[in-house]
């Protein structure tokens, strides 16, 4: 940054400092180009608000919302801008169109006064921050569109020249088309900002790029942001987040002895596991397991559950011999359940953040995965479970999520082939039919950073839970759903080229 | 009016001369400064420099610019122009 010979605020708004690397540039002037109902207005406000938070103080000018209506909309993000400007923090400049006050243009002007009263509202609480809404709206107050353009790099100049930091907001029409309505807007700013609000796949994802920062940093490209209530704009930094991630080497039970000799002695603390299976095959019961060895060690375990009703956990757990109940008067389990629709990915992942940070657990399990694939987009999908498994490695929690395979015997779900990279473990639970009787087997794909049980085994369920039992050897092509027997004299070859294989490996070595 | 401008010295100008031709000297003009009373032009939600504000008789009619177009002043301040032959337009 000041290599750049830019300095930089940080604007206080989650996450966005992150993406602008440091913040906004300090005493210049960002454009905030978006869409109607993109946000625009929101995190101009969030701004102001942001940086009152932390000590300074802003001005509002409005050519749009008049100031009692941005006033009230604004009190549900939990900014009380009356107060505020009670306080002396907060100023409205309001250039709203007044219906009854109709002007006629008689000849050439400028937009002095307009400037007069920004430089007074400045002036009067000693604002270092201030946001124009919207610059498209100055146009329309205007018949002399040339005066307007003008003005507008007047004014814009004239908030540098007072030494203030200034988002200034433009409409635009198009998603992916010119960056604003009027064509100047974006050069009437030094920088730029885009944020868009598209419809993918029936549902809403709103993006935040930023476009050109003059003479400074930031990260490229599209990131997701959501808008909530008491909270406002939340952006989620995916590529910044994984470059914090840590890793560790602590070991913790999956709460299953023999499933955690399987993993070469339990699942690494701060590592997301992935189990995949047809429905039925026991991935509710390596959660409850999971979860009830956490808290059988006094840890808080949060359970996300987007598949099955809370009585229902709460009955099949009683059925294994965890009693969920009594590990949420204990305080030890906290159950999220909720059916997947009922909000975007975006907006679950920060409610997920947000039930992490308030209850701050030491085991996260989801179930399922699959459940949360149809809410929005495959490209919002990959980003909400990125974004969760590297808040969850960040805060150092194990995280143990499920994903549900469409066939029942054999076949990987779509989950699966989007997830595995980001998951440090995965282990697969499959039907095997044998002589008339479905069968379960249970191996350990991947661990990550250890070695582990490479076989298929075979496994039962009963009041006590899972139940490990051996390798199903004299059964071949389980995990691509045609398990063929193999006679025995077939597995005698088949050991036989095992030990040359080891013989000759032997050999080399020596 | 922002003081010390070229514009403002036109429009009171025009100004000027407009009263005196259309009005016949039956008008009080009061001229102020956004520069010295920012807070007046907040008040009054004024956006323009110059802006000529008809607070009376009312309603109340804004006319913003140099007034260098007097048929659009008498137009915005709805006073109509008394033609030499009397006509009414």
């Amino acid at each position: 940054m000041t290599r750049a010979g830019v300095e930089k605020i940080a604007t206080g708004i989650s996450s966005f400092d992150i993406i602008a690397k440091g913040g906004l540039p300090r005493n210049r002037t960002t454009l905030i180009s978006g869409t109607a109902g993109s946000g625009k207005t929101i995190f101009a406000v969030q701004f102001l608000a942001a940086g009152i938070a932390t000590g300074s103080s802003g001005v509002f000018v409005t050519f749009e919302e008049s100031a009692n209506d941005i006033r009230k909309n604004m009190l549900s993000f939990g900014w009380d801008l009356a107060q505020w400007e009670a306080e002396g923090k907060f100023a409205f400049v309001d250039a709203s169109p007044d219906p009854d006050m109709d002007s006629v243009e008689a000849g050439s002007f400028d937009l002095g006064a307009l400037m007069a009263r920004v430089k007074h509202a400045v002036a009067k609480v000693k604002a270092d921050r201030v946001a124009v809404d919207s610059l498209g709206a100055v146009f329309s107050q205007f018949s002399d569109q040339s005066i307007v353009r003008s003005e507008l790099f007047r004014i814009a100049s004239a908030l540098k020249a007072v030494g203030v930091t200034a988002v200034l907001t433009a409409e635009r029409t198009d998603d992916y088309g010119p960056i604003a309505r009027f064509g100047v807007e974006e050069f009437i700013a030094d920088n730029v900002m885009i944020l868009r609000n598209v419809l993918e796949d029936e549902s809403r994802r709103r993006t935040i790029e930023i476009l050109k920062f003059r003479g400074c940093d930031h990260q490229k490209g599209e990131y997701p942001f959501t808008i909530v209530p008491d909270g406002g704009v939340i952006v989620i930094p995916l590529s910044a987040m994984h470059l914090s991630m840590k890793s560790s080497n602590v070991r913790i039970s999956s709460g299953n002895a023999s499933l955690d000799e399987m993993c070469g002695g339990g699942l690494f603390r701060d590592s997301v596991t992935l189990v995949s299976g047809a429905t039925g095959t026991g991935k509710t019961l390596t959660v409850s397991q999971f979860l009830h060895g956490g808290a059988a060690k006094g840890e808080r375990c949060l359970l996300l559950a987007f598949e099955e009703s809370r009585d229902q956990l709460v009955r099949n757990a009683i059925g294994w011999g965890f009693d969920f109940e009594q590990m949420e008067r204990d305080g030890t389990l906290r159950v999220v359940c909720d059916y997947p629709d009922v909000s975007g990915l975006e907006d679950w992942l920060v409610t997920i953040q947000a039930a992490i940070r308030d209850f701050k657990p030491a085991r996260v399990a989801l179930d399922s995965l699959s459940a949360l694939e149809h809410v929005g987009s495959q490209k919002a999908f990959r980003e909400f479970v990125i974004g969760l498994t590297s808040f969850i490695k960040h805060e150092e929690i194990t995280g143990l999520f499920t994903s549900t395979t469409e066939s029942l015997m054999g076949g990987d779900s779509i989950t699966e082939t989007h997830i595995s990279t980001l998951t440090d473990s995965i282990i697969l639970l499959r039907y095997v039919e044998m002589f008339g009787e479905m069968k379960r087997g249970l191996t350990v794909l991947k661990m990550r950073g250890s070695a582990h049980d490479k076989a298929i085994r075979e496994f039962t369920i009963d009041k006590g839970g899972m139940r490990m039992g051996r390798a199903f050897r004299n059964v071949t092509g389980i995990l691509s759903g045609a398990p063929v027997h193999l006679s025995p004299s077939d597995l005698e070859r088949v050991w036989i080229d095992v030990e040359r294989k080891s013989e000759t490996m032997d050999r080399r070595e020596r | 009016m922002t003081s010390a401008s070229a514009r403002t010295a036109t429009a009171i100008a025009n100004l000027k001369r407009i009263c005196e031709q259309e009005l016949e000297g039956r008008y009080d003009l009061e001229i102020i400064d956004v520069l010295e009373y920012p807070e007046l032009a907040e008040s009054e939600k004024i956006l323009a420099t110059p802006t000529l504000i008809k607070s009376l008789p009312l309603p109340l009619r804004r006319v913003i610019g140099d007034l260098s177009n007097t048929e659009k002043v008498l137009m915005g301040l709805e006073v109509q122009p008394v033609r030499d032959n009397g006509d009414v337009q």
